[in-house]
């Protein structure tokens, strides 16, 4: 990562309400390209919504979004996905009762693959997709249905891939292979935020962390020096703790 | 050969060639009539159930709108019956049109929604005040275009459009697209598909073929009531019909209305005493032992059925 480069994502001092609850109160924070961003935080401090607000299900109540100098908060998910924006779910979402590869065509025909797109067979054998190509998603493994919406989201082509707890239930040697999978992608340019609650696995991968608590940013830096703050830890265990 | 000239050859062609020559052979002209607006519905609701996930209850609202686009063609304008027949189906995209914002809702709420519209517009033409345009509910009388051999022709012509239609959709990219909106809207918009778009699209074909069939039925039985074009069998025969062949197939409705309402019209004939008992356990059947319809017997063993 070059930490000189423009930031691709600025989110700026977005809110994001449900009802009388901020989900999302003022956070900020950019990620450039190359980079692998790091959002962690206790459950419930919205880390997820912010994932969901850059990537269109949700619009924005107040800040700004702005992706490659283009303002997107609010704007549909189909558009962003056009610009150059995809990610991943928490609880995968393939389409079931379509085959793997009839998954990965969609994505194709309607993301705008070029020529220049890696071809569906390459994609499928990296992700270790090849053997199931013609088995409906429904038949799959949770951890290759995770796969699957990698690729889906890769076929697209992102500048930008949002991979919400990508990691969660694969198993050690799955963990290791995905973080050189992920860092490989960041060094061929992509810029990648990842919601992920295994420290371990965001130690590995992330050049830089947002710390989460209550909807807006309270660190930003190495997660190495994120365990020392007192603030950090008092959200992470407690307010004993953080003496 | 490619998958989408094997279906028309293979699937198309054979079923519209029997029906086009049936009645030279079969004399119970009505009934061949019926198989086609059934085959047209059932795809038709294949179209929008099967590809998009929409159950639409209050579908036979197209329908009924349909006949009496064509009605009103020809009572007021005098027009050709196959322009009042295009009318017809043109009146039922408008109707689409107006209902499109009932595709916010979903599941149970976007049926009961599309069957309260469908209620609405049949007590809207058969409302007495519009007597002088719609014949209210006295029902309507088309002498003047009575012919029973072109209409017949014309449903032939109709049943190969929506043919066309559903072969393209299983076969083209878009059709895959609907599908996938289908299974996970938000999924398939960061696939980069215009959900909204997609399911618009698919509403209005649906409503195009629905309107076209209603215009041929008015051309053909040429005396009806609001009741006759808006009966709520239409919506039902054509659902039960799609889902016992099973939907987002070409087939799967086909061979669902030749197997019911083949079934329909021989116990009618034979036993009608026993008509509603047999029918209704056979549509139990379905729903406890066949959810996905007759073809899911093959796919479930990895059999692709077109």
């Amino acid at each position: 990562m070059s930490p000189d480069a423009a930031p691709i994502l600025e989110v700026s001092g977005v809110v994001k309400r449900f009802g009388g609850f901020h989900a999302l109160d003022g956070l900020s924070f950019h990620v450039s390209p190359g980079e692998i961003l790091g959002l962690v935080g206790p459950n419930g401090s919205g880390k997820t919504t912010a994932i969901n607000v850059i990537s269109g299900l949700y619009a924005p109540d107040a800040g700004s979004v702005s992706f490659a100098q283009t303002q997107v908060g609010g704007m549909a998910s189909h558009k962003l996905v056009h610009l150059g924006i995809n990610r991943t779910f928490q609880v995968p979402k393939p389409f079931m009762s379509l085959t793997v590869k009839q998954n990965v065509e969609v994505a194709r025909t309607y993301g705008g693959a070029t020529d220049k797109s890696p071809p569906m067979a390459d994609l499928l054998e990296e992700y270790r997709l090849a053997d199931v190509a013609n088995r409906p998603a429904s038949d799959l493994t949770n951890a290759q249905q995770k796969m699957l919406d990698l690729v889906r989201a890769l076929a697209t082509q992102p500048k930008l891939l949002l991979l919400d707890e990508l990691a969660a239930g694969l198993n050690p040697t799955e963990l290791d292979w995905i973080a050189g999978r992920i860092k490989a992608l960041a060094q061929g340019g992509l810029a990648i935020i990842v919601v992920e609650h295994l420290m371990g696995f965001i130690e590995q991968i992330t050049d830089r962390v947002i710390v989460m608590n209550a909807g807006k940013e309270i660190f930003e830096g190495t997660l190495a020096v994120a365990v020392k703050v007192p603030q950090v830890i008092e959200v992470f265990l407690g307010g004993e703790h953080a003496a | 050969m490619p998958d989408t000239v094997r279906h028309y050859l293979f699937i198309a062609v054979p079923l519209l060639v029997v029906l086009a020559v049936a009645p030279s052979v079969y004399n119970n002209h009505l009934l061949l009539f019926n198989f086609v607006i059934f085959f047209i519905l059932a795809q038709g609701v294949n179209i929008i159930y099967g590809f998009t996930g929409y159950l639409p209850f209050g579908y036979v609202g197209f329908f009924g709108a349909g006949a009496y686009g064509f009605a009103i063609m020809v009572m007021h304008l005098n027009a050709p019956a196959p322009l009042a027949v295009l009318v017809g189906g043109a009146v039922a995209v408008v109707l689409g049109l107006i209902l499109t914002p009932l595709l916010r809702l979903s599941g149970a709420y976007f049926s009961i929604a599309n069957l309260a519209a469908a209620l609405a517009v049949l007590h809207l033409i058969a409302n007495p005040a519009l007597e002088q345009i719609t014949k209210g509910p006295y029902g309507v009388a088309l002498n003047g275009t009575f012919n029973p051999t072109m209409a017949y022709a014309g449903g032939i012509l109709i049943l190969a459009l929506t043919l066309g239609i559903v072969v393209y959709l299983k076969n083209s990219s878009f059709g895959l697209a609907l599908q996938a909106v289908r299974e996970d809207s938000f999924s398939a918009s960061m696939s980069g598909v215009s959900v909204v778009r997609m399911r618009t699209i698919a509403w209005r074909a649906s409503a195009l073929v629905a309107g076209l069939a209603g215009g041929v039925f008015a051309w053909y039985v040429s005396v009806f009531y609001p009741d006759n074009v808006f009966s709520a069998d239409f919506s039902i025969f054509a659902i039960v019909f799609a889902l016992f062949g099973g939907v987002a197939t070409i087939s799967g409705p086909l061979i669902g209305v030749i197997i019911l309402y083949g079934i329909y019209n021989l116990i009618g004939f034979t036993t009608p005493q026993y008509f509603q008992l047999i029918y209704g356990l056979l549509i139990m059947a379905l729903v406890l032992f066949l959810p996905a319809g007759l073809v899911s017997l093959a796919t479930r063993r990895g059999w692709n059925v077109p």
